[in-house]
């Protein structure tokens, strides 16, 4: 088997305030292959920003990778200069972020903007850039491209501006971009269609993809495998159906009971009882313990090791038994 | 954009007509300017000739709208202590100011916006906490002590620099300038320092706010992951966003400076507006302050007016109808 396009193995980042050392991505491994989508799935505060901003090196001051390696194309990333970085995000690996709003100079013109992303790696004529941006705009699906591109993101709707940052992603045909939670400001219908055209997008130009995201619909309508994190540590991965269909973490099972879908109607939704732990000092043990239903003393004292299934792997001292059909 | 224009000099007009009725009170409140320009042994008759000449015995309302009537015509009236049309005594000093004035804001806008953003690019550099202290210094220590100090050190110490005065001019478009001779540029550089270090504080204090903020933004984030250089963020991205109150400050200080830099032209006898009206107040000179006043008023209307015009310029957000 060849090398996967990107390995990540043991990737540990902290923060360190005043108030102490915040573990907000604490053991996070997998590995990605080229067209394949990786959903990782938390709540606000998990670390699923966090470990997406330490694979481009993106992390802020005060935050650090302290451990673990980040391998594109075999090429280790944590410990490589900010110049040899920079070299590499928005080439080979680039990032989509939530709010287009946000993400987008609101007094830069389209074409100024992309015409920036492209010189960052490339020396082009005039003419060849327009040619690449109205190509690639037109690929993300926004009509008149041409016309388009000397408009300012406040002149598109939510949908459009997502595509336009989405296409500043894809600009030099990386091998892997990072998503994140990129439909979760737009409107339902405008998610579908994002949706349909990232698959479309991954299917042919072979891009792999990191969807980050605490919307199991989007993750399992996108996604082939997916990981769940919990308080800055994977509690579970695997193949998206599996993981989906038989979970065998508690959380991943408490959080698939609190789906709307999953409550009759006029009945109130599931919860998952208490609240996510503080990530400033986190208790020795499991950090999910303190909620978990099948928490014992054990639990509260022992942080669970990994436990690799076949494809799949989870940390947990009592794991659900699948369920046999 | 001809609405708004035109509403904004119908709105200019207003503030004029009551900055003039203001200051024309006010200006008649101070005193009887008779006991200033006359010798103390005038003769009671020619005291009231003066007071006819002048009109200053018609009730104060009919002084005001016969100022008004003339003002209309373009006639800011004369000086009384000169003797010369006021609006020509204005022009002749205002050479000397606006060149100081512009030396100093701009080259208070040139320095301290990059020392701003390095500042608030890099807060916890060791450079970044001097320039941060030299800022706060500026700031709080007084004008008049800066410019005895600048006087003491440059002029009566070291003697490299003038201590006042306005040395050799050149004339284009019939006015003086100093900027264009050698020696002008000796004359202008301690007063220009002197203006200068208040309102670079203040540039640069704006422009790190600004830059840290933007730094945290997710603007930056995702230009950094579309892998564009740290200098190209702070200079395309960073410096573009941070530009509309820089704008602001620019030309608010632009005016008031313009307006009143009487401090340090009075130290450095520097012979411009400044001083001007500090002698005319001194000389109860009645028709230059009033006139110099409405001046400065139609001048901030007009800085306002093209800071406006600058945003819709800077901030495509601020431009109307061309929503999609």
């Amino acid at each position: 088997m060849s090398a996967p396009l990107l390995e990540v193995r043991d990737l540990v980042t902290h923060f360190f305030t005043r108030a102490g050392v915040v573990k907000a991505v604490d053991g996070i491994s997998f590995t990605l292959n080229p067209g394949e989508v990786m959903g990782l799935v938390g709540e606000s505060g998990s670390g699923k920003s966090i470990t997406g901003f330490s694979l481009l090196g993106l992390v802020d001051a005060p935050g650090r990778i302290v451990a673990g390696s980040v391998k594109l194309n075999g090429q280790e990333l944590v410990g490589l200069p900010q110049a040899e970085l920079r070299r590499i995000r928005g080439k080979t690996m680039s990032m989509v972020f939530q709010d287009p709003a946000m993400t987008l100079n609101p007094v830069l013109t389209v074409r100024r903007q992309m015409r920036l992303a492209l010189a960052a790696h490339e020396r082009m004529s005039d003419a060849a850039a327009t040619a690449r941006c109205v190509d690639v705009l037109s690929r993300v699906g926004i009509p008149d491209a041409a016309r388009r591109l000397d408009s300012y993101p406040h002149e598109f709707s939510g949908g459009m501006r997502q595509r336009v940052a989405l296409a500043i992603a894809l600009l030099h045909r990386p091998a892997v971009i990072v998503a994140d939670e990129p439909t979760t400001a737009l409107d339902v219908s405008i998610q579908a269609q994002i949706l349909a055209e990232m698959k479309d997008l991954v299917r042919d130009s072979g891009t792999a993809l990191i969807w980050i995201s605490h919307d199991l619909a989007t993750v399992s309508s996108l996604a082939g495998k997916m990981a769940v994190m919990y308080a800055g540590r994977m509690v579970e991965t695997g193949p998206t159906g599996t993981v989906l269909s038989a979970p065998r973490h508690h959380y991943t099972r408490g959080l698939l009971d609190s789906l709307p879908s999953q409550a009759e109607p006029g009945q109130d939704l599931r919860q998952i009882p208490g609240s996510t732990p503080s990530l400033l000092g986190l208790p020795p043990g499991c950090p999910f313990a303190s909620r978990c239903p099948a928490g014992t003393a054990t639990c509260a004292q022992v942080s669970p090791e990994i436990t690799w299934e076949g494809g799949r792997g989870f940390r947990c001292h009592h794991p659900l038994v699948e369920a046999l059909a | 954009m001809l609405g708004f224009i035109s509403s904004r000099i119908i709105q200019a007009l207003a503030v004029m007509l009551a900055m003039s009725m203001l200051v024309f009170l006010g200006v008649f409140a101070i005193g009887n300017p008779i006991d200033v320009m006359l010798a103390p042994d005038a003769t009671q008759d020619i005291r009231a000739q003066a007071i006819a000449f002048y009109g200053f015995d018609r009730p104060i309302w009919e002084q005001y709208l016969r100022f008004l009537g003339r003002l209309l015509q373009g006639d800011l009236g004369s000086s009384f202590v000169y003797n010369i049309p006021v609006m020509q005594l204005i022009l002749s000093r205002l050479p000397a100011t606006l060149e100081l004035t512009l030396i100093a804001v701009i080259s208070a806008t040139l320095i301290g916006v990059p020392l701003g953003m390095y500042a608030g690019y890099r807060p916890d550099a060791p450079l970044s906490r001097f320039i941060m202290a030299f800022s706060v210094l500026g700031f709080s220590v007084p004008t008049f002590w800066i410019g005895l100090v600048l006087i003491l050190t440059f002029a009566v110490t070291l003697g490299w620099l003038p201590a006042g005065g306005r040395g050799e001019t050149a004339t284009v478009f019939g006015l003086e300038w100093s900027f264009l001779t050698a020696d002008g540029w000796k004359f202008l550089l301690l007063p220009a320092l002197n203006l200068a270090l208040f309102k670079l504080s203040m540039m640069i204090r704006l422009a790190r706010s600004g830059t840290r903020e933007i730094m945290l933004s997710d603007t930056v984030k995702f230009a950094r992951a579309a892998g564009i250089s740290e200098w190209g963020v702070l200079r395309h991205h960073v410096l573009r966003l941070i530009l509309v109150p820089i704008v602001t400050v620019f030309g608010l200080e632009f005016g008031s400076t313009l307006a009143f830099a009487v401090v340090t032209e009075t130290i450095f006898s520097w012979p411009g507006l400044g001083k001007l009206i500090i002698e005319s107040i001194g000389s109860l000179d009645r028709p230059v302050m009033v006139a110099y006043l409405v001046l400065v008023a139609l001048l901030f209307i007009t800085i306002n007016l093209l800071v406006d015009l600058a945003y819709a310029a800077l901030d495509p957000r601020i431009r109307r109808g061309r929503n999609a």
